[in-house]
């Protein structure tokens, strides 16, 4: 069995521009909605308190709305999962012990219907919170420098940028869907933005493993040639690849949950546009940032035409 | 070509056979247990207990499946929960005579069930976060800033002390934040006074001032002093923890520093989380002060702290009390609850060696007077008791005092769990409970086996043999995946079961690579023995540049504390088993399908032939 007989070179780099300008326009709308909108950040960022509690029947929301309220105490409560769990989202308040905060919240839940049972409980400081955002953004920082670097090393400058470029829009694009959904942005999710990102890159290295090694073969054609000839090669890997990984993810978001359904949710955009930003963004990046046949090939080996794994990068 | 040397298959055979082992225990399950453990320094473990906890059982006739002895204690293995109970109580029951001074910790745990032997070579299931077994999570912060002005308290007093003694005459002591300032009304005296400072307190460095009427010595503590308070402070809380820890009965607890000025608290499997957070997040804290007698017949509240204080017929009055503070709760060695000559309840107190000869001193000069015993509690106080110094006393002693019997049994307790050396707040808490840790695991094992299914299905259809092969080179990612989190005891979470499935995900990337390169290679009209050879080489450049620039990413991943770090661990790890399983064990069975034939006509890939 086979998807793809392809015989001829699919001149992918004819559209570039037009793909970019989308790109870009996707880029630019995301970004828009994460400043407009902000990110929905959940209690491990915002510090707060969140309590899942499990009922034998299915649970009343609005009464422990009311209960809760009654109580003298500020909440949000939703279904979570199935209409049997009720999460409980409370935010700092100046004035409130949180210590205990938890065992008030379920004494009055447990005068209200005495089956329920807690679930869970997260508490979490504002100073707590705020070193995560802190760490979470140095941790992009250093992925997106190590990156570049290694690239560098391995392949060309060019290619270093174009796919840091290529793979960081990946990322906004996630947030942005993140900010317009106001879907909540919690730590697994931040764990899937970065995962994404590694991803991504993974992607773009295939595709610039075969641009080098066709940079090579091919001696008389143009940079697009090459560009063309090596997507055309890896287009079916890389289809099935992804097909591979999003099977994965779709059971993730199928079985795994609510704990991992937003986590799910974010590796299938970052799949998504994981695609096609290696494919049809970075691509055209290193072609106009003027890669060229004679950045990979030493001028003394011209005539060998055979592949040298140890070669590199020679800038 | 396509031929490995046989040590090679043998190490690839060695290997997997290893992992297959160490993946072993996680199939057994855990079985209920109970488990005992000294609760004490003094109290050692050794081999007779063992024999008491058996007898115990016996005597009781409650039946047992086994039992296992290690450094950590003794642990006895039931057959199911309800005789786990039973065991708990017999045992403990047997072990601690006296409820209110227990020399052993007896609690609930979980034993691996699988056979001696793989316990014996080190083969554990894999550990489970909190998040997959239930329990509790903390995260303290220590105010430090509260246990140097204490100290700074203590100066101030020793100073105040000292400097009477040497009769060297001061016009006041008082503590100023973290500064002493000493007031003198001559400059030859302050010199003096200087002078004595510098040579017998050294922790101090001192600066002259003066306000206009008199001659000022302003003393701050040095920065190496307070750093070392700051130390002992977090090194006191944490012993503290563990006392408090071992009273609840928990097996396997984690407390740990983190960071300059934060204890991180782990307690797997607690049912009754109320009752630990009570526990743990006690504060209390006692001092011995004197009463101000003056004070007290003037009414007057100046430079005197007023606590309340509970009287035998149940009033509430208030004792003014000087500000030196004698003996503090981390001086206190023992405490149990007892009664006094007259048949009231009271707590009968050791002190420490310094705490002891301070005490002696104090009582000594102070004969008839008051002496008051202050409790802290959530940063209130309270005088528990107030009595006259009858004669002099040393280290130890009883406190009476409006006490019920219950009450005496908590206080007592609560000094001998040991006091906080400074006040802490629970910062970060998480507690799960036992069934979501089941639902956990349960839908985290399901997403992974059908994603995995749906995989293997796919590749099978799409690259014939070549896909069987890929597919059971992705199963020993996942068996040497788990055997080396279980060899390594890594923190298993809901994130890393996703992560997990993930790299799963991403590994059969290599395998797809070099299939499309193998099938490159025919359509370019290779022999089947050259595609092979040609497509596993060209395909690894590649597969390395891809997977180092997604380790960069899992290393970085493993700087975020909590959910983020459980995935990258997982993460990082698969990364490097799927380097090896898609690569070399991939390539050693096919190897051994085709490299040894002498004629290989055409290679099960798939249709490689296009009209």
């Amino acid at each position: 069995m086979e998807f793809f007989k392809i015989r001829r070179t699919i001149p992918f780099m004819r559209h570039a521009l037009v793909f970019n300008v989308i790109s870009l326009l996707t880029f630019l709308a995301a970004v828009f909605f994460l400043a407009h909108r902000g990110l929905n950040f959940s209690i491990e960022f915002t510090g707060g308190t969140l309590i899942e509690v499990g009922y034998k029947e299915s649970a009343n929301v609005d009464a422990v709305r009311r209960g809760l309220e009654g109580a003298g105490y500020k909440a949000e409560a939703q279904n979570f999962g199935s209409s049997r769990e009720v999460l409980i989202r409370m935010h700092l308040e100046k004035n409130q012990s949180t210590a205990d905060l938890s065992q008030k919240v379920m004494q009055v839940l447990k005068a209200q219907d005495a089956s329920a049972e807690l679930r869970r409980v997260e508490f979490v400081g504002p100073q707590v919170g705020r070193e995560l955002v802190e760490l979470g953004l140095v941790a992009l920082l250093i992925t997106a420098v190590g990156i570049v670097v290694y690239l560098w090393f391995r392949f060309e400058w060019r290619f270093g940028i174009s796919g840091i470029v290529a793979n960081l829009h990946d990322v906004v694009i996630i947030l942005g869907f993140f900010a317009f959904f106001q879907w909540e942005f919690s730590l697994p999710v931040l764990a899937a933005v970065l995962a994404v990102l590694g991803y991504s890159v993974n992607e773009s290295v295939v595709v610039f493993d075969r641009v080098r090694e066709n940079f090579r073969k091919m001696r008389k054609a143009s940079t697009q040639e090459v560009i063309d000839s090596a997507i055309t090669g890896v287009i079916s890997r890389t289809i099935i690849t992804h097909l591979c990984t999003q099977m994965m993810v779709t059971t993730m978001l199928v079985f795994g949950g609510e704990a991992l359904h937003y986590f799910a949710l974010a590796l299938t955009i970052g799949i998504l546009f994981g695609i096609y930003s290696s494919v049809l963004v970075a691509s055209p990046l290193v072609m106009w940032l003027g890669a060229k046949r004679d950045q990979f090939v030493k001028p003394g080996r011209k005539g060998s035409g055979r592949r040298d794994e140890h070669e590199g990068a020679v800038v | 070509m396509n031929r490995f040397p046989t040590w090679k298959y043998a190490l690839i055979g060695l290997v997997i056979a290893a992992a297959f082992l160490y993946t072993l225990p996680n199939f057994f399950g855990e079985s209920p247990a109970v488990q005992v453990s000294s609760a004490k320094s003094t109290v050692k473990l050794d081999f007779s207990l063992l024999g008491r906890v058996e007898q115990a059982l016996k005597e009781a006739n409650v039946p047992y499946t086994g039992t296992l002895v290690d450094q950590t204690g003794v642990r006895v293995r039931c057959a199911d929960t309800d005789m786990q109970l039973r065991a708990k109580d017999v045992v403990d029951r047997a072990l601690n005579p006296d409820a209110n001074d227990r020399s052993y910790s007896v609690a609930l745990n979980l034993l691996s069930a699988s056979p001696d032997w793989l316990s014996a070579i080190h083969a554990l299931p894999m550990y489970l976060g909190l998040d997959l077994r239930g329990g509790v999570h903390f995260l303290l912060q220590v105010d430090t800033a509260a246990a140097i002005t204490k100290r700074v308290e203590n100066l101030a007093g020793d100073l105040r002390n000292q400097l009477r003694e040497k009769n060297i005459r001061h016009g006041g002591v008082s503590r100023e934040g973290q500064t002493i300032r000493i007031r003198f009304r001559e400059a030859a005296v302050r010199d003096q006074a200087r002078q004595y400072i510098l040579n017998n307190i050294p922790d101090l460095t001192l600066t002259e001032r003066d306000d206009g009427q008199n001659l000022l010595l302003v003393a701050t503590v040095r920065p190496d002093f307070q750093k070392r308070v700051q130390e002992t402070a977090l090194q006191q809380n944490i012993l503290t923890l563990h006392k408090r820890v071992n009273e609840l009965g928990v097996a396997e607890p984690v407390i740990q520093q983190q960071g300059v000025d934060r204890i991180l608290v782990q307690l797997p499997g607690v049912q009754d989380t109320a009752r630990a957070k009570e526990i743990l997040g006690r504060t209390a804290t006692l001092e011995v002060r004197l009463v101000d007698e003056e004070a007290m017949r003037a009414g007057s509240t100046f430079g005197v702290d007023v606590f309340p204080e509970r009287r035998r017929d149940g009033s509430v009055g208030q004792v003014p009390v000087k500000k030196q503070v004698y003996v503090t709760g981390d001086q206190f060695i023992g405490a149990s609850a007892t009664f006094d000559q007259d048949q009231r309840p009271a707590v009968a107190v050791e002190l420490d060696d310094a705490a002891g000869r301070t005490m002696r001193q104090v009582t000594r000069e102070n004969v008839k007077h008051l002496m008051a015993i202050i409790l802290f509690e959530k940063g209130k106080g309270e005088a528990i008791s107030v009595a006259t110094i009858q004669s002099e006393f040393g280290s130890r002693f009883q406190i009476t005092g409006a006490f019920t019997p219950n009450e005496t049994r908590d206080l007592s307790l609560l000094i001998r769990a040991g006091a906080l050396a400074a006040p802490m707040e629970i910062i970060e808490e998480r507690t799960v409970g036992p069934s979501l840790g089941r639902d956990n695991i349960s839908k985290g094992f399901h997403a992974t086996l059908w994603g995995f299914t749906a995989i293997v299905v796919f590749m099978c259809i799409y690259y014939v043999i070549f896909g069987l092969i890929s597919s059971v080179a992705l199963a020993v990612n996942l068996l040497l995946l788990i055997a080396l989190l279980s060899l390594l005891q890594a923190t298993l979470t809901l994130p890393g079961i996703a992560a997990i499935a993930l790299t799963l995900g991403m590994a059969i990337d290599a395998n797809v690579l070099i299939n499309e390169r193998i099938r490159e290679e025919l359509r370019g009209g290779a022999t089947p023995q050259a595609a092979i050879a040609a497509g596993y080489e060209r395909a690894w450049g590649t597969i390395l540049d891809s997977n180092v620039t997604t380790f960069i990413v899992g290393l970085s991943l493993l700087m975020v504390p909590g959910a983020v770090r459980g995935f990258a661990v997982v993460h990082c790890l698969g990364i490097l088993t799927s380097m090896f399983s898609a690569v070399l064990v991939s390539r050693a069975i096919v190897n051994l399908t085709y490299g040894h034939r002498r004629r290989v006509q055409r290679l099960a890939i798939g249709n490689t032939t296009w009209k």
